[in-house]
């Protein structure tokens, strides 16, 4: 499995005063696979994706971009590189449409943005566009409703599409599924694959549900306390008895 | 899907003409108005209550314009400047003190004449209009300057220390011989056809195209490409950044937008008044655009319009009702609509619609879902 390395870390490290939330992590992402970064709860997992998409800059260490040095470009211009990400905490434009919160990612990467007296219905490349992506994550029947009266699931759901409107190469999902019940996972988890696998993209996963780890990734990076357990393929990880002893057994019982 | 897209499209069409009608028979009204009260009143177009009415009328016009640039900063993009009066005040004071100090000497020495039409009052009008134009745009350009480091309360601080900077200078008795320092410039010189005493009612006129104009530009603006990620800006400015808008170019574009049109109210202010005083770019100024805005309801262009006139209104009798005290009435008038209509009039009455509407969906789902699990029973 020889193919290129669209995303890379070079000794990433983040410290907040004096407790360093990412410590010394290296990382390489191969194009076109699905990467899980799982850990205990303050492990450090959030703070790096705010590191590779450009929220907070690095105490020290390097981000690269197919190849090329990104870690002093702001958010807005990795989003034009084609890196998307989804929050962990539920983080979209509360009193717009369904439809108006798709609609502006998928504007964004457009040449129409300063385009100061035409009215918005009359670019259909973006409506088209969003009506596509909520189509793909199971919202088309709410398009019309403000994006603060969905449901939880439903939140997350167009949480997945501002993301995916934004129709990015790589793809950061910090724990899509967080809050949801067990019984809403399983759809969650189709339209993850859809996608992802669907556009040949590459993408990132932070997850807490062992079971949906190991059944879609193909990598797996451990992390504990801001740095790099271990890494490997997800029945290297299940099997690795350093993993295993240092938290997984007692974190989640379920794998042992 | 597309059927529901296009009924959904028809619906908006529907609902967008039926707001569009509603403003038509104002306009017709506003229209109407000058000569229907002459009538009524007997008094002469240039005379009387039909004058003063028309007076009333057009500083409502002026203020409507400056609330709807407020709100278009603060409304839809989110930005809450406490120094907005300085763009309405750039204008008037750039207006008149070209017009006082600039322009007389000018057309002392000059005359432009198309074969014997002398045009000369109408290009100075426009190169001073053009003036204003440019300052607006520069102080929309500072504003926005301050915005990019500073968040929250130390941004809303800078806006009211720049704010009050500009009221200073104005201010200033080291100008003056210019300013007129506290009294501020009077007896403005204003071409006769466009002179508030001889003419009023092309004044009126004037004013009120000029809000018409101003109210399509501005929704025409907010419904933009360009508009939508200004009101995103608003509503998440950390996910507007990582779907990759920068926030300081939009916040920049609505900053020197809302500055256009303020600066050209204030412009006319200064026509409708004569003159340029430090209150046309004191805070006080801000803070009536900023309470008319939020009695008609924030993020609404028809709010403030609605909220500009609630205020002439009230400006008006309160103090033949209330006398000295009619502050204090207002205050707790002002504090009564807060309370119960927490979203402005316009605001609030559109959350209403929509939660009726959701309401009656909600019923309409829960129907035809027993529908459904009584049919799937008796099959
Ligand atoms: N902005 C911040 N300021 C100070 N401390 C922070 C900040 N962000 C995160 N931390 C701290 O850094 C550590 C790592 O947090 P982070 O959110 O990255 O963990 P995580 O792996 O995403 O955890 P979880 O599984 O709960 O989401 C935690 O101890 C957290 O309290
Ligand atoms: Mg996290």
């Amino acid at each position: 499995m020889t193919k290129d390395i669209i995303l890379e870390a070079k000794s990433l490290t983040k410290a907040f005063g004096s407790l360093v939330a990412v410590d010394d992590v290296s990382i390489a992402i191969q194009a076109k696979t699905m990467h899980a970064i799982i850990g205990p709860n303050g492990a450090g997992k959030t703070t790096l994706f705010n590191l590779l998409s450009g929220v907070l800059p690095p105490t020290k260490g390097e981000v690269f971009y197919k190849g090329e040095n990104i870690t002093s470009l702001p958010p807005y211009k990795r989003a034009h590189l084609g890196i998307g990400r989804s929050y962990q905490i539920t983080n979209i434009f509360p009193n717009l449409s369904v439809i108006e919160n798709v609609r502006l990612a998928a504007q964004a990467k457009g040449k129409d943005n300063f385009k100061l007296f035409r009215k918005v219905d009359d670019f259909h490349e973006y409506v088209n566009k969003a009506y596509e992506v909520i189509g793909i994550v199971d919202l088309a029947g709410r398009a019309n409703d403000f994006a603060r009266d969905l449901t939880h699931g439903e939140k997350r759901k167009l949480e997945l599409g501002i993301m995916l409107a934004c129709d990015p190469e790589l793809l950061l999902f910090d724990e899509p599924t967080a809050g949801m019940s067990s019984d809403q996972v399983p759809e969650l988890i189709s339209i993850i694959n859809q996608i992802v696998q669907q556009r040949e993209r590459t993408a990132i996963l932070v997850e807490h549900r062992m079971d949906v780890v190991m059944s879609i990734s193909d990598v797996v990076t451990v992390m504990n306390q801001g740095r790099i357990l271990a890494e490997g393929a997800p029945s290297d990880i299940a099997n690795n008895q350093q993993v295993q002893t240092a938290y997984l057994g007692d974190l989640y019982g379920e794998l042992a | 899907m597309v059927n529901r897209r296009d009924a959904i499209k028809k619906n908006k069409l529907v609902s967008s003409m039926k707001g569009e009608g509603t403003l038509l028979v104002l306009l017709v009204v506003l229209i109407l108005f000058p000569f229907v009260m002459s009538f009524i009143t007997g008094t002469g177009m240039n005379e009387g209550v039909t004058k003063f009415w028309q007076g009333q009328l057009i500083i409502f016009f002026i203020m409507a314009v400056f609330a709807m640039s407020y709100d278009l900063l603060m409304g839809f993009g989110g930005i809450l400047s406490f120094g907005h009066a300085a763009s309405f005040g750039g204008g008037a004071y750039t207006f008149a003190l070209l017009m006082k100090h600039v322009v007389p000497p000018i057309t002392h020495n000059y005359r432009i004449t198309i074969g014997s039409v002398n045009i000369t009052d109408a290009i100075v009008l426009i190169v001073v209009f053009l003036v204003v134009l440019l300052v607006s745009i520069l102080i929309g350009l500072l504003f926005a300057a301050t915005s990019i480091r500073l968040k929250g309360a130390y941004f809303a601080m800078l806006t009211l220390a720049l704010g009050s900077a500009m009221h200073m200078l104005v201010k200033a008795t080291d100008f003056h011989k210019w300013t007129g320092a506290d009294e501020g410039l009077h007896g403005v010189p204003v071409p006769v056809w466009l002179n508030p005493t001889q003419n009023r009612l092309t004044v009126y006129f004037v004013s009120l195209a000029f809000l018409i104009i101003c109210y399509l530009l501005m929704k025409r603006m907010v419904n933009s490409p360009t508009g939508r990620v200004i009101i995103a800006n608003r509503e998440n400015e950390d996910r507007m950044r990582m779907i990759g808008y920068n926030p300081v170019t939009y916040r920049t574009i609505a900053f020197v937008s809302a500055s256009i049109f303020a600066g050209f109210a204030g412009a006319l202010y200064s026509i409708w008044n004569t003159s340029a005083t430090p209150t046309m770019v004191s805070a006080v100024m801000t803070v009536n655009a900023l309470i008319i805005t939020i009695l008609g309801g924030m993020g609404t262009l028809v709010g403030a319009i609605l909220g500009a006139a609630i205020m002439q209104v009230i400006s008006q009798f309160f103090y033949t009702w209330f006398g000295a005290r009619w502050p204090l009435v207002f205050g707790v008038l002002f504090i009564l609509i807060v309370m119960f209509l927490p979203y402005g009039i316009i605001g609030t009455w559109r959350m209403k619609k929509h939660d009726l509407k959701q309401f009656f969906e909600q019923g309409k789902r829960i129907i035809a879902q027993k529908k459904t699990l009584n049919q799937e029973e008796e099959a």
